[in-house]
Protein backbone atom coordinates (compact mmCIF):
# COMPACT_ATOMS: atom_id res chain seq x y z
CA UNK A 1 0.00 0.00 0.00
CA UNK A 2 1.17 3.32 -0.69
CA UNK A 3 1.04 5.78 1.92
CA UNK A 4 2.84 8.65 3.38
CA UNK A 5 5.63 7.37 5.92
CA UNK A 6 3.75 9.42 8.79
CA UNK A 7 0.80 7.07 8.56
CA UNK A 8 2.80 4.31 9.22
CA UNK A 9 4.91 6.11 11.73
CA UNK A 10 1.80 7.76 13.72
CA UNK A 11 0.26 4.14 13.47
CA UNK A 12 3.24 2.18 15.11
CA UNK A 13 3.10 5.08 17.38
CA UNK A 14 -0.29 5.01 18.78
CA UNK A 15 0.01 1.12 19.17
CA UNK A 16 3.08 1.35 20.94
CA UNK A 17 1.57 3.95 23.39
CA UNK A 18 -0.71 1.42 23.90
CA UNK A 19 1.37 -1.32 24.72
CA UNK A 20 3.70 0.87 26.91
CA UNK A 21 1.12 1.71 29.11
CA UNK A 22 -0.70 -1.88 28.96
CA UNK A 23 2.48 -3.91 30.17
CA UNK A 24 3.81 -1.07 32.62
CA UNK A 25 0.22 -1.58 34.41
CA UNK A 26 0.68 -5.14 34.94
CA UNK A 27 3.53 -5.13 37.81
CA UNK A 28 2.86 -2.06 39.64
CA UNK A 29 -0.39 -2.71 40.00
CA UNK A 30 0.57 -6.75 41.60
CA UNK A 31 3.08 -5.38 43.28
CA UNK A 32 1.32 -2.34 45.19
CA UNK A 33 -2.12 -5.21 45.60
CA UNK A 34 0.26 -7.41 48.00
CA UNK A 35 1.74 -4.50 50.03
CA UNK A 36 -1.60 -3.44 50.30
CA UNK A 37 -2.80 -7.15 51.36
CA UNK A 38 0.20 -7.66 53.85
CA UNK A 39 -0.32 -4.42 55.70
CA UNK A 40 -3.74 -4.89 56.35
CA UNK A 41 -3.03 -8.86 57.26
CA UNK A 42 -0.70 -7.68 59.98
CA UNK A 43 -2.50 -4.50 60.70
CA UNK A 44 -4.75 -7.15 62.10
CA UNK A 45 -1.94 -8.06 64.44
CA UNK A 46 -1.50 -4.45 65.90
CA UNK A 47 -3.67 -2.04 64.89
CA UNK A 48 -2.54 0.62 66.99
CA UNK A 49 0.96 0.41 64.51
CA UNK A 50 -2.12 1.44 61.88
CA UNK A 51 0.21 5.31 61.06
CA UNK A 52 3.27 3.78 60.65
CA UNK A 53 2.35 0.67 58.47
CA UNK A 54 0.37 2.88 56.51
CA UNK A 55 3.25 5.02 55.79
CA UNK A 56 5.29 1.99 54.47
CA UNK A 57 3.45 0.41 52.59
CA UNK A 58 2.58 4.25 51.02
CA UNK A 59 6.27 4.62 50.45
CA UNK A 60 7.06 1.24 49.39
CA UNK A 61 3.38 1.28 47.01
CA UNK A 62 5.31 4.65 45.51
CA UNK A 63 8.92 2.69 45.18
CA UNK A 64 6.93 0.23 43.10
CA UNK A 65 4.77 3.01 41.11
CA UNK A 66 8.03 4.66 39.75
CA UNK A 67 8.30 1.94 36.93
CA UNK A 68 4.81 2.41 35.88
CA UNK A 69 5.43 6.37 35.95
CA UNK A 70 8.20 5.33 33.60
CA UNK A 71 6.15 3.19 30.92
CA UNK A 72 3.72 6.19 31.40
CA UNK A 73 6.16 8.87 30.26
CA UNK A 74 7.06 6.75 26.95
CA UNK A 75 3.24 6.22 25.93
CA UNK A 76 2.89 10.00 26.68
CA UNK A 77 5.53 10.77 24.77
CA UNK A 78 4.80 8.65 21.79
CA UNK A 79 1.26 9.88 21.88
CA UNK A 80 1.85 13.22 22.09
CA UNK A 81 5.93 13.91 21.55
CA UNK A 82 6.13 14.37 17.37
CA UNK A 83 6.65 11.26 15.87
CA UNK A 84 9.19 11.43 12.83
CA UNK A 85 11.17 10.08 10.52
CA UNK A 86 12.64 10.01 6.96
CA UNK A 87 10.71 6.55 5.61
CA UNK A 88 7.68 4.41 6.75
CA UNK A 89 9.97 2.45 8.71
CA UNK A 90 10.75 4.47 11.67
CA UNK A 91 7.60 3.93 12.88
CA UNK A 92 9.18 0.13 14.34
CA UNK A 93 11.64 1.96 16.80
CA UNK A 94 8.40 3.80 18.74
CA UNK A 95 6.61 0.16 18.89
CA UNK A 96 9.83 -1.46 20.03
CA UNK A 97 10.43 1.68 22.71
CA UNK A 98 6.71 1.01 23.70
CA UNK A 99 7.43 -2.81 24.43
CA UNK A 100 10.91 -2.00 26.11
CA UNK A 101 9.52 0.63 28.50
CA UNK A 102 6.25 -1.52 29.05
CA UNK A 103 7.45 -5.00 29.44
CA UNK A 104 10.46 -3.52 31.48
CA UNK A 105 8.13 -2.02 34.10
CA UNK A 106 6.46 -5.54 34.68
CA UNK A 107 9.59 -6.80 36.78
CA UNK A 108 10.45 -3.92 38.16
CA UNK A 109 6.79 -3.27 39.67
CA UNK A 110 6.49 -6.86 41.05
CA UNK A 111 10.21 -6.44 42.59
CA UNK A 112 9.13 -3.40 44.61
CA UNK A 113 5.77 -4.30 45.91
CA UNK A 114 7.33 -7.83 47.50
CA UNK A 115 9.64 -5.94 49.82
CA UNK A 116 7.12 -3.63 50.67
CA UNK A 117 4.45 -6.22 52.16
CA UNK A 118 7.48 -7.80 53.83
CA UNK A 119 8.42 -4.70 55.45
CA UNK A 120 5.03 -4.15 56.99
CA UNK A 121 5.10 -7.52 58.03
CA UNK A 122 7.95 -7.53 59.99
CA UNK A 123 7.13 -4.15 61.55
CA UNK A 124 4.03 -5.22 63.30
CA UNK A 125 6.43 -8.48 64.20
CA UNK A 126 8.94 -5.86 65.60
CA UNK A 127 7.94 -2.30 66.06
CA UNK A 128 11.46 -1.29 68.04
CA UNK A 129 12.90 -1.72 64.43
CA UNK A 130 10.33 -0.20 62.29
CA UNK A 131 12.73 2.51 61.03
CA UNK A 132 15.54 -0.20 60.12
CA UNK A 133 13.16 -1.78 58.01
CA UNK A 134 11.67 0.86 56.54
CA UNK A 135 15.01 1.80 55.14
CA UNK A 136 16.30 -1.85 54.49
CA UNK A 137 13.19 -1.87 52.05
CA UNK A 138 13.71 0.96 50.18
CA UNK A 139 17.05 0.31 49.29
CA UNK A 140 16.40 -3.38 48.26
CA UNK A 141 13.51 -2.06 46.34
CA UNK A 142 15.94 1.08 44.86
CA UNK A 143 17.77 -1.87 43.20
CA UNK A 144 14.68 -3.09 41.90
CA UNK A 145 14.40 -0.56 39.63
CA UNK A 146 17.69 -0.57 37.83
CA UNK A 147 15.86 -3.29 35.12
CA UNK A 148 13.27 -0.78 34.38
CA UNK A 149 15.33 2.18 33.92
CA UNK A 150 17.48 -0.11 31.56
CA UNK A 151 14.13 -0.06 29.57
CA UNK A 152 13.71 3.33 29.92
CA UNK A 153 16.89 4.43 28.61
CA UNK A 154 16.63 2.13 25.64
CA UNK A 155 13.00 3.15 24.98
CA UNK A 156 14.52 6.58 24.76
CA UNK A 157 17.35 6.05 22.59
CA UNK A 158 15.13 4.59 20.30
CA UNK A 159 12.61 7.90 20.41
CA UNK A 160 15.60 10.22 20.03
CA UNK A 161 18.14 8.87 19.15
CA UNK A 162 17.68 9.58 15.62
CA UNK A 163 19.26 6.14 14.23
CA UNK A 164 19.01 5.37 10.57
CA UNK A 165 16.92 2.78 9.09
CA UNK A 166 17.58 2.43 5.09
CA UNK A 167 15.56 -1.03 4.43
CA UNK A 168 12.77 -3.39 5.60
CA UNK A 169 15.98 -5.29 7.87
CA UNK A 170 16.74 -2.92 9.81
CA UNK A 171 12.89 -2.57 11.16
CA UNK A 172 13.64 -6.18 12.88
CA UNK A 173 16.65 -5.40 14.47
CA UNK A 174 14.67 -1.88 16.17
CA UNK A 175 11.82 -4.53 16.80
CA UNK A 176 14.26 -7.14 18.58
CA UNK A 177 15.97 -4.55 20.58
CA UNK A 178 13.26 -3.22 22.04
CA UNK A 179 11.98 -7.13 23.04
CA UNK A 180 15.10 -7.91 24.23
CA UNK A 181 15.23 -4.54 26.50
CA UNK A 182 12.06 -5.67 27.97
CA UNK A 183 12.32 -8.93 28.13
CA UNK A 184 15.13 -9.89 30.01
CA UNK A 185 14.55 -7.30 33.05
CA UNK A 186 11.37 -8.90 33.76
CA UNK A 187 13.21 -11.66 35.21
CA UNK A 188 15.91 -9.42 36.88
CA UNK A 189 13.42 -7.13 38.52
CA UNK A 190 11.24 -10.13 40.28
CA UNK A 191 14.71 -11.29 41.22
CA UNK A 192 16.06 -8.34 42.76
CA UNK A 193 12.88 -8.19 44.96
CA UNK A 194 13.60 -11.59 46.42
CA UNK A 195 16.34 -11.11 48.66
CA UNK A 196 14.74 -7.48 49.41
CA UNK A 197 11.87 -9.27 51.11
CA UNK A 198 13.31 -11.62 52.81
CA UNK A 199 15.90 -9.29 54.45
CA UNK A 200 13.32 -7.45 55.64
CA UNK A 201 11.69 -10.64 57.25
CA UNK A 202 14.61 -11.45 58.64
CA UNK A 203 15.17 -8.20 60.18
CA UNK A 204 12.44 -8.15 62.17
CA UNK A 205 12.92 -11.77 63.35
CA UNK A 206 16.79 -11.03 64.28
CA UNK A 207 17.50 -7.29 64.21
CA UNK A 208 20.62 -7.44 65.38
CA UNK A 209 22.01 -9.06 61.92
CA UNK A 210 21.17 -5.78 60.01
CA UNK A 211 24.84 -5.44 58.90
CA UNK A 212 25.23 -8.84 57.00
CA UNK A 213 21.76 -9.00 56.15
CA UNK A 214 22.23 -5.51 54.09
CA UNK A 215 25.31 -6.75 52.78
CA UNK A 216 24.22 -9.92 51.56
CA UNK A 217 20.68 -8.48 50.12
CA UNK A 218 22.78 -5.97 47.95
CA UNK A 219 25.41 -8.51 46.93
CA UNK A 220 21.87 -11.12 45.63
CA UNK A 221 20.39 -8.04 44.52
CA UNK A 222 23.03 -6.92 42.59
CA UNK A 223 24.20 -10.40 40.82
CA UNK A 224 20.75 -10.90 39.82
CA UNK A 225 21.13 -7.80 37.64
CA UNK A 226 23.46 -9.68 35.13
CA UNK A 227 20.61 -10.72 33.27
CA UNK A 228 19.08 -7.37 32.64
CA UNK A 229 22.61 -6.27 31.65
CA UNK A 230 23.09 -9.17 28.90
CA UNK A 231 19.98 -8.08 27.67
CA UNK A 232 21.09 -4.33 27.31
CA UNK A 233 24.32 -5.44 25.72
CA UNK A 234 22.09 -7.39 23.44
CA UNK A 235 19.56 -4.31 22.81
CA UNK A 236 22.72 -2.13 22.21
CA UNK A 237 24.44 -4.32 19.27
CA UNK A 238 20.64 -4.57 17.68
CA UNK A 239 20.44 -1.13 17.43
CA UNK A 240 23.71 0.18 17.04
CA UNK A 241 25.44 -2.59 14.45
CA UNK A 242 25.07 -2.36 10.88
CA UNK A 243 23.76 -4.60 8.83
CA UNK A 244 23.07 -3.02 6.00
CA UNK A 245 24.91 -5.47 3.51
CA UNK A 246 22.82 -9.14 4.80
CA UNK A 247 20.20 -9.80 2.69
CA UNK A 248 16.80 -9.82 4.18
CA UNK A 249 16.06 -13.48 4.44
CA UNK A 250 17.14 -15.05 6.28
CA UNK A 251 18.49 -11.94 8.36
CA UNK A 252 15.29 -10.87 9.60
CA UNK A 253 14.81 -14.07 11.53
CA UNK A 254 18.21 -13.82 12.35
CA UNK A 255 18.08 -10.13 14.64
CA UNK A 256 14.72 -11.22 15.50
CA UNK A 257 15.78 -14.67 17.24
CA UNK A 258 18.82 -13.01 18.49
CA UNK A 259 16.46 -10.87 20.44
CA UNK A 260 13.98 -13.23 22.09
CA UNK A 261 16.67 -15.77 22.27
CA UNK A 262 18.73 -13.20 25.45
CA UNK A 263 15.40 -11.71 25.97
CA UNK A 264 13.29 -14.80 27.15
CA UNK A 265 16.39 -17.01 28.32
CA UNK A 266 16.67 -14.10 30.73
CA UNK A 267 13.96 -14.42 32.54
CA UNK A 268 14.68 -17.36 34.37
CA UNK A 269 17.97 -17.00 35.83
CA UNK A 270 16.89 -13.17 36.71
CA UNK A 271 14.46 -14.45 39.25
CA UNK A 272 16.19 -17.71 40.43
CA UNK A 273 19.54 -15.63 41.21
CA UNK A 274 16.94 -14.03 43.39
CA UNK A 275 15.12 -17.18 44.86
CA UNK A 276 19.03 -17.74 45.59
CA UNK A 277 19.58 -14.68 47.44
CA UNK A 278 16.48 -14.61 49.21
CA UNK A 279 17.25 -17.87 50.83
CA UNK A 280 21.01 -16.58 51.99
CA UNK A 281 19.28 -13.52 53.42
CA UNK A 282 17.49 -15.86 55.54
CA UNK A 283 20.33 -18.35 56.30
CA UNK A 284 21.67 -15.60 57.52
CA UNK A 285 19.09 -13.69 59.82
CA UNK A 286 18.70 -17.10 61.98
CA UNK A 287 22.79 -17.80 61.80
CA UNK A 288 24.72 -14.48 61.63
CA UNK A 289 27.82 -16.64 62.05
CA UNK A 290 27.34 -18.12 59.14
CA UNK A 291 27.65 -15.77 56.71
CA UNK A 292 31.10 -16.83 55.17
CA UNK A 293 29.65 -19.83 53.92
CA UNK A 294 26.16 -18.58 53.38
CA UNK A 295 27.68 -16.18 50.76
CA UNK A 296 29.83 -19.14 49.34
CA UNK A 297 27.50 -20.77 48.58
CA UNK A 298 24.88 -18.34 47.81
CA UNK A 299 27.44 -17.00 44.88
CA UNK A 300 28.04 -20.26 43.65
CA UNK A 301 24.22 -21.01 43.62
CA UNK A 302 23.43 -18.16 41.42
CA UNK A 303 26.15 -18.62 39.20
CA UNK A 304 25.02 -21.85 37.88
CA UNK A 305 21.76 -20.43 37.69
CA UNK A 306 23.07 -17.87 35.15
CA UNK A 307 24.25 -20.66 32.44
CA UNK A 308 21.44 -20.50 30.81
CA UNK A 309 21.40 -16.45 30.34
CA UNK A 310 24.93 -17.58 28.93
CA UNK A 311 23.79 -19.70 27.12
CA UNK A 312 21.05 -17.57 25.36
CA UNK A 313 23.33 -14.49 25.22
CA UNK A 314 26.00 -17.21 23.06
CA UNK A 315 22.76 -18.16 20.65
CA UNK A 316 22.15 -14.65 20.75
CA UNK A 317 25.99 -14.07 19.17
CA UNK A 318 26.02 -16.46 16.75
CA UNK A 319 22.76 -15.23 15.07
CA UNK A 320 23.62 -11.85 15.16
CA UNK A 321 27.45 -12.48 13.89
CA UNK A 322 27.10 -15.99 11.95
CA UNK A 323 27.34 -15.21 7.99
CA UNK A 324 24.33 -16.85 6.67
CA UNK A 325 23.92 -17.05 2.90
CA UNK A 326 20.63 -15.13 0.95
CA UNK A 327 18.20 -18.12 1.17
CA UNK A 328 15.77 -19.50 -1.93
CA UNK A 329 12.93 -19.95 0.70
CA UNK A 330 10.96 -19.25 3.71
CA UNK A 331 13.09 -22.61 5.63
CA UNK A 332 16.09 -21.08 6.49
CA UNK A 333 14.13 -18.37 8.45
CA UNK A 334 12.04 -19.83 10.49
CA UNK A 335 15.01 -22.47 11.51
CA UNK A 336 17.18 -19.49 12.58
CA UNK A 337 13.87 -17.90 14.42
CA UNK A 338 13.44 -21.40 16.17
CA UNK A 339 16.59 -21.73 17.24
CA UNK A 340 16.17 -18.10 19.42
CA UNK A 341 12.43 -19.11 20.38
CA UNK A 342 14.59 -22.65 21.71
CA UNK A 343 16.96 -21.23 23.68
CA UNK A 344 14.94 -18.45 24.90
CA UNK A 345 12.01 -20.19 26.42
CA UNK A 346 14.55 -22.94 27.18
CA UNK A 347 16.49 -20.76 29.44
CA UNK A 348 13.42 -20.02 31.58
CA UNK A 349 12.78 -23.15 33.44
CA UNK A 350 16.39 -24.35 34.22
CA UNK A 351 17.28 -20.60 35.71
CA UNK A 352 14.05 -20.85 37.74
CA UNK A 353 14.68 -24.31 39.08
CA UNK A 354 18.46 -24.48 39.93
CA UNK A 355 17.50 -21.11 41.74
CA UNK A 356 15.12 -22.90 43.76
CA UNK A 357 17.42 -25.80 44.58
CA UNK A 358 20.42 -22.90 45.09
CA UNK A 359 17.92 -21.03 48.17
CA UNK A 360 16.86 -24.18 49.93
CA UNK A 361 20.89 -25.59 49.34
CA UNK A 362 21.77 -21.96 51.05
CA UNK A 363 19.16 -21.96 54.07
CA UNK A 364 20.56 -25.50 55.34
CA UNK A 365 23.89 -24.48 54.80
CA UNK A 366 22.95 -21.25 57.36
CA UNK A 367 21.59 -23.79 59.61
CA UNK A 368 24.61 -26.59 58.97
CA UNK A 369 27.78 -24.55 57.99
CA UNK A 370 30.17 -27.32 59.48
CA UNK A 371 28.22 -29.13 56.56
CA UNK A 372 28.62 -26.55 53.83
CA UNK A 373 30.98 -28.54 51.29
CA UNK A 374 28.27 -31.25 51.55
CA UNK A 375 24.98 -29.11 50.65
CA UNK A 376 26.94 -27.21 47.80
CA UNK A 377 27.98 -30.56 46.38
CA UNK A 378 24.57 -31.91 46.76
CA UNK A 379 23.53 -28.61 44.94
CA UNK A 380 25.57 -28.87 42.18
CA UNK A 381 24.59 -31.85 41.52
CA UNK A 382 20.81 -31.25 41.57
CA UNK A 383 21.12 -27.87 39.42
CA UNK A 384 23.38 -29.96 36.61
CA UNK A 385 20.04 -32.00 36.26
CA UNK A 386 17.97 -29.38 36.23
CA UNK A 387 20.73 -27.92 33.36
CA UNK A 388 19.91 -31.34 31.16
CA UNK A 389 16.79 -29.43 29.26
CA UNK A 390 18.76 -26.11 28.81
CA UNK A 391 21.73 -28.23 27.51
CA UNK A 392 19.26 -30.01 24.87
CA UNK A 393 17.93 -26.73 23.97
CA UNK A 394 21.01 -25.42 23.41
CA UNK A 395 21.95 -28.37 21.10
CA UNK A 396 18.83 -28.02 19.71
CA UNK A 397 19.45 -23.77 18.56
CA UNK A 398 22.63 -24.56 17.25
CA UNK A 399 21.61 -27.83 15.50
CA UNK A 400 18.91 -25.21 13.62
CA UNK A 401 21.75 -22.36 13.15
CA UNK A 402 24.56 -24.69 11.59
CA UNK A 403 22.11 -27.06 9.43
CA UNK A 404 20.46 -23.39 7.58
CA UNK B 1 -13.78 -1.58 -0.03
CA UNK B 2 -11.44 1.62 0.31
CA UNK B 3 -8.33 1.37 2.86
CA UNK B 4 -7.13 4.56 3.45
CA UNK B 5 -3.93 5.74 5.30
CA UNK B 6 -6.36 7.76 7.68
CA UNK B 7 -7.84 4.63 8.57
CA UNK B 8 -4.84 3.19 8.96
CA UNK B 9 -3.71 4.92 12.05
CA UNK B 10 -7.41 4.93 13.79
CA UNK B 11 -7.11 1.40 13.60
CA UNK B 12 -3.66 1.05 15.50
CA UNK B 13 -5.13 3.59 17.45
CA UNK B 14 -8.33 1.49 18.32
CA UNK B 15 -6.07 -1.89 19.17
CA UNK B 16 -3.52 0.47 20.86
CA UNK B 17 -6.21 1.55 23.12
CA UNK B 18 -7.64 -1.99 23.38
CA UNK B 19 -4.47 -3.53 24.29
CA UNK B 20 -3.32 -0.67 26.77
CA UNK B 21 -6.80 -1.19 29.12
CA UNK B 22 -7.03 -4.83 28.40
CA UNK B 23 -3.54 -5.83 29.94
CA UNK B 24 -3.39 -2.61 32.35
CA UNK B 25 -6.42 -4.11 33.83
CA UNK B 26 -4.87 -7.20 35.13
CA UNK B 27 -2.66 -6.09 37.70
CA UNK B 28 -5.21 -4.16 39.55
CA UNK B 29 -7.79 -6.63 39.49
CA UNK B 30 -5.03 -9.44 40.71
CA UNK B 31 -3.51 -7.04 43.36
CA UNK B 32 -6.65 -5.46 44.95
CA UNK B 33 -8.11 -9.06 44.76
CA UNK B 34 -4.76 -9.88 46.71
CA UNK B 35 -6.04 -6.97 49.11
CA UNK B 36 -9.30 -7.59 49.67
CA UNK B 37 -8.44 -11.00 50.73
CA UNK B 38 -5.65 -10.19 52.82
CA UNK B 39 -8.37 -7.75 54.29
CA UNK B 40 -11.01 -10.34 54.90
CA UNK B 41 -8.56 -12.35 56.78
CA UNK B 42 -7.54 -9.82 59.19
CA UNK B 43 -10.85 -8.67 60.08
CA UNK B 44 -11.75 -12.55 60.48
CA UNK B 45 -8.46 -12.60 62.49
CA UNK B 46 -9.30 -8.91 64.52
CA UNK B 47 -13.75 -7.81 63.80
CA UNK B 48 -13.40 -4.83 66.41
CA UNK B 49 -10.81 -3.51 64.08
CA UNK B 50 -13.17 -3.48 61.08
CA UNK B 51 -13.09 0.18 60.15
CA UNK B 52 -9.30 0.41 60.36
CA UNK B 53 -8.94 -2.55 58.50
CA UNK B 54 -11.46 -1.68 55.37
CA UNK B 55 -9.76 1.94 55.38
CA UNK B 56 -6.03 0.49 54.42
CA UNK B 57 -7.42 -1.65 52.29
CA UNK B 58 -9.01 0.76 50.32
CA UNK B 59 -6.20 3.01 50.66
CA UNK B 60 -3.54 0.08 49.21
CA UNK B 61 -6.25 -0.91 46.59
CA UNK B 62 -6.97 3.30 45.64
CA UNK B 63 -2.61 3.15 44.60
CA UNK B 64 -2.70 0.12 42.78
CA UNK B 65 -5.81 0.96 40.74
CA UNK B 66 -3.53 4.33 39.65
CA UNK B 67 -2.09 2.35 37.52
CA UNK B 68 -5.15 1.45 35.49
CA UNK B 69 -6.15 4.68 35.60
CA UNK B 70 -3.14 5.68 33.66
CA UNK B 71 -4.17 2.75 31.19
CA UNK B 72 -7.68 3.92 30.89
CA UNK B 73 -6.73 7.56 30.22
CA UNK B 74 -4.24 6.18 27.73
CA UNK B 75 -6.95 4.03 26.25
CA UNK B 76 -9.37 6.93 26.10
CA UNK B 77 -7.05 9.81 24.55
CA UNK B 78 -6.23 6.75 22.04
CA UNK B 79 -10.08 6.69 20.80
CA UNK B 80 -11.61 10.20 21.41
CA UNK B 81 -8.16 12.73 21.24
CA UNK B 82 -5.68 11.14 18.62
Amino acid sequence: MEWDSTIWISAASYFGAGCAIGFGAIGAALGEGYTAGKANENLSYRPEMSGDVLKTMLVGQAVAESAAIFALVVSMLLLFGGAAGDNAFHGIKYLAAGLAAGLSAVGSGIGAGYPAGKACESMVRQPAASSQITLMMLIGSAVTQTPAIFGLVVAMMLIFAGMAIEGALDMWKFLAAGLVAGLSAVGSGIGSGLPAGQACEGLGRHPETRGQLMLLMLVGSAITQTAAIFGLVIAFLLMFVDFGGSPYYPYWAALLGAGLSTGLAAMGPGAGGGIVGAGACDAVARNPESQRPVMTTMLVGIGTTQSTLIYGFLVSLLLLFGSFSESANYVPSFSLLGAGLAMGFGGIGPGIGEGITGGYAVRQVGRLPERATLLTRTMLVGQAVSESTGIYSLVVALLLIINV
Amino acid sequence: MEFTGADFIRGMSLLGAGLAMGLGAIGPGVGEGFAAGKACEAIGRNPEEAGLLTRTMLVGQAVSESTGIYSLVVALLLMFVI
